[in-house]
Parts: C-alpha cells; structure tokens; sequence
C-alpha cells in the first residue's frame, strides 16, 4: 500500500497530553488515519496485533475447508469451495500488506505465527470430520466474521478499513454457499439432516466464541472503542448473530444445541444458555484438537516453499544483472 | 528469519476503458513479471479491471505529512479559483 521504506521506521511519538488530545479529537471527528500520520505508540501497537491476528486467522482458515477441497461431492461444489478457499488466501494477503503500513515486515509476522507468537481465532482448530461442516463453516463462521467485519469496515485505519471493505463484499458468496450446503443436506435423506444436525452441534458454540469474552472480561475493549477501531462491543455483536442465524436454523429444520435459547419479548432478542469460557480458554491456549496440525502444516508450508522463494530472487537479480548491462530501452506507461 | 526480503510492488487497476488506473493494494514478488501474475490473482478474481499495473514500492516518491500545511494550506485561501465567488445576476442563465 505505502511506500516500503516505512517499513522498520522507528515510529516512537512524543506522547504528551496534547499529542494525544489531538489525536482523539482527530477520531473524534471521524477522521481517518492513514500510515504516515502520527499516531500514538499504542494505537500502532493494537493494529499490528490485530490486523496480523485478523491476517493469520484467514490463513489458516484455509485449513479446515481444504481438508474437504479433493472430496466435494459435485463438480459444482468443488469449485465454488476452490473458490472460496483462495478468496481466503486473497483475505490474507490483504490484510497483512494493511499491517505492513504500520512498520511491521510481512517476514516477521509469519515468524510470530509459527513461533505462537501472534495468536488467530482459535475456530480453526476445530476439526472437520464431515461434508456437513463445510456447510456449517461457511454459514456460521463466515456468518459471524461477516457480522464483526462489517462494523470494521468504518474503522478508523485506513488501510484497515479499505481491506475489510473488499473483504466484507467477497465474503457474502461464502456464507450463502454454505448455507446452500445445509439446506441440500437438511431437505435429504434423514442420515444426510443427520450429518447437517451434527455438524450444527459441533460449531454453534464455538461461533460464538469466536467475537471473544464477555465485555465485563475483554480487556482490550475500551481503549480500542474510544480510538474507533472497534465500533461494537463483543456482546452486541454476539447477540446480533443469534438474533441472525436462530431464523435461518429453523427454517432448516435443524436444532441449535442450547436448551436455554429463547424469544424474550422485552429484550426483542434472544436469550442464550451460559458459553463455556474454560473451553475457549483452552483453545485459545493451544488445547484444540488441530492446534498443532494446523501450525505444522503452516510451517511445512513455509520449509516447503524457501526454495521457491529462493530462486525468484536468484533469477530476478540474474534478469537485473542481465539488463544493466544491455543497452536501456524507455517505455512509457499505457 | 534470515532470508532475503521479497520485494514489495504497489497495485493499480484500470476498472474498463475510460477510466484512469487506481492504487488497490500491494503484493510481495521477486520480480516483476511474477508481481503482475500475483496482482492478477489476488486482486482480479471478480471481473475488477482489464489493466493492471505494477510498480515497485521504494521506487515511490510520496509527500511528507509533516509538510501537509506548507502543501496544501494555502488553496483554501484562495476561493477566487472557484467559480462561486463570481456573482453573477439570476437572469443570466447558464453561466
Ligand atoms: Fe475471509
Ligand atoms: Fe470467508
């Protein structure tokens, strides 16, 4: 996006009261920020972490559903799963050249990523067994990562901002597809409902995980609402999603696996039961059936690919090499 | 990581014919047949454009911030440019 040369800058500002009375007040009147404006050490600090967070959880998203890619069950499937799974890749890509505005080297942030340095959301260390979560990956956890996107969208980075615009009109074809899946297995034969139920049991909770702890335990959140990265808290985006998807469950036919869900007239929202935080805590930490899988496969990918990276380089300095001493050829632009 | 660095190239995309070129993102690439290929792929995949450039991103020469008023302040003074602060009367139309 901006100019490589930012990269590594020491980006160290004078933080005085009125450096960052200025700047909130800058936010306060809905002014974007872009790379080479100053900004307070802690802002820069919280995109970093966040956008490459955001980056890495679409890389490794890629994951799960690839799993499922040599094995769709129709041509038609298959490539609108292929589809979808490079869109992801797209997703990455865009978010980690936002974070790279910000100071950080596209290297160091794979380095955090296999070191577990950086964490992504833990959703994508829940295994895929069945066609079925295909299905429920694309109309849950899409479902949800729309909903938390779309508010990002007005973030108040601008890199940020204008990846997740792209990202937010690529993804609506993800959920839809996967719901397109739920509907086909759920209007089957009663084993095929079966496997949509199944797959439904497994990744509702964890999807409502996925907008993070309850606000009276998020630690990040005020500083991040006052700075306008984050516009709604966890909870409201977590009670839009099931006001959301608890219809669309229905029409289905298929069951949310929680006794405690309801229609409560005076909220005009649903209720839900409890969330089992101690799971998602241990997710979090590296406890989830793949979480290993998915970083090893993350780093083969990596070991796999040095030699590719390798001769690039070696053959783009040999053409350069080549080209300082033929004689120079000016071509204009169009 | 003690590998080289791959060089980073900034993103522009011609929508259809008529319209100028716009800046849409950056990728990472060796060279620069490979950044063409790799903006082609991640910044295309849904009828985007029919033209896409890319140019290596040291080789731009970009403002400083700091130096937004010294650039730009003085333009707001000077409203005579524009065509609202000519008076002209209602009953010459079309002006
Ligand atoms: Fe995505
Ligand atoms: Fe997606």
């Amino acid at each position: 996006m901006y100019s490589q040369g930012l990269i590594g800058a020491d980006g160290t500002t004078d933080e005085d009261e009125a450096f960052l009375q200025h700047f909130q007040s800058r936010i306060d009147a809905e002014q974007k920020i872009e790379p080479n404006d100053a900004m307070p050490e802690g802002y820069r600090r919280t995109l970093i972490r966040q956008i490459s967070q955001h980056a890495h959880s679409e890389i490794v998203g890629m994951l799960p559903e690839g799993n499922w890619i040599s094995r769709a069950p129709t041509l038609r499937r298959k490539a609108a799963l292929l589809a979808k799974v490079q869109d992801e890749g797209g997703h990455g890509l865009y978010l980690y050249a936002a974070a790279e505005t910000l100071g950080i080297s596209r290297e160091e942030m794979t380095e955090q990523l296999l070191t577990g340095a950086a964490k992504y959301s833990s959703i994508f260390n829940y295994p895929t067994p069945t066609w079925a979560d295909i299905g429920a990956i694309g109309w849950l956890v899409d479902g949800a990562a729309i909903m938390n996107q779309i508010p990002l969208c007005r973030c108040s980075f601008g890199p940020y901002a204008r990846a997740m615009i792209r990202i937010c009109k690529e993804e609506s074809f993800h959920q839809r597809q996967g719901y397109e899946i739920m509907l086909t297995l759920c209007s089957g034969t009663p084993e095929q409902k079966q496997l949509a139920q199944d797959s439904l049991d497994r990744w509702w909770w964890p999807s409502l995980m996925m907008f993070g702890p309850h606000d009276s335990d998020s630690t990040h959140s005020d500083q991040s609402m006052a700075w306008k990265i984050k516009r709604f808290s966890n909870d409201e985006l977590r009670q839009k999603f099931i006001d959301a998807t608890v219809p669309q469950a229905e029409f289905l036919g298929i069951k949310m696996p929680d006794p405690d869900l309801e229609w409560s007239e005076k909220r005009g929202s649903y209720d839900h039961g409890p969330i089992d935080w101690d799971e998602f805590w241990r997710v979090v930490k590296g406890g989830g059936k793949c979480s290993k899988d998915r970083i090893s496969d993350r780093q083969a990918a990596w070991d796999n690919g040095a030699w590719v990276r390798e001769a690039a380089l070696a053959y783009a300095d040999k053409v350069r090499a080549r080209q300082a001493t033929a004689a120079p050829t000016p071509v204009a632009a169009e | 990581m003690t590998e080289a660095r791959t060089p980073l190239w900034e993103v522009f995309i011609r929508p259809r014919n008529g319209l100028s070129h716009k800046h849409v993102g950056s990728v990472h690439a060796a060279d620069a047949t490979m950044a063409l290929q790799a903006a082609r792929d991640v910044y295309t995949r849904r009828g985007e454009g029919l033209s896409v450039w890319v140019v290596p991103s040291a080789e731009i020469t970009a403002s400083d911030p700091a130096d937004k008023d010294a650039l730009f302040e003085p333009t707001a003074s000077k409203i005579y440019r524009h065509p609202t602060f000519y008076e002209v009367p209602d009953e010459v139309e079309n002006m």
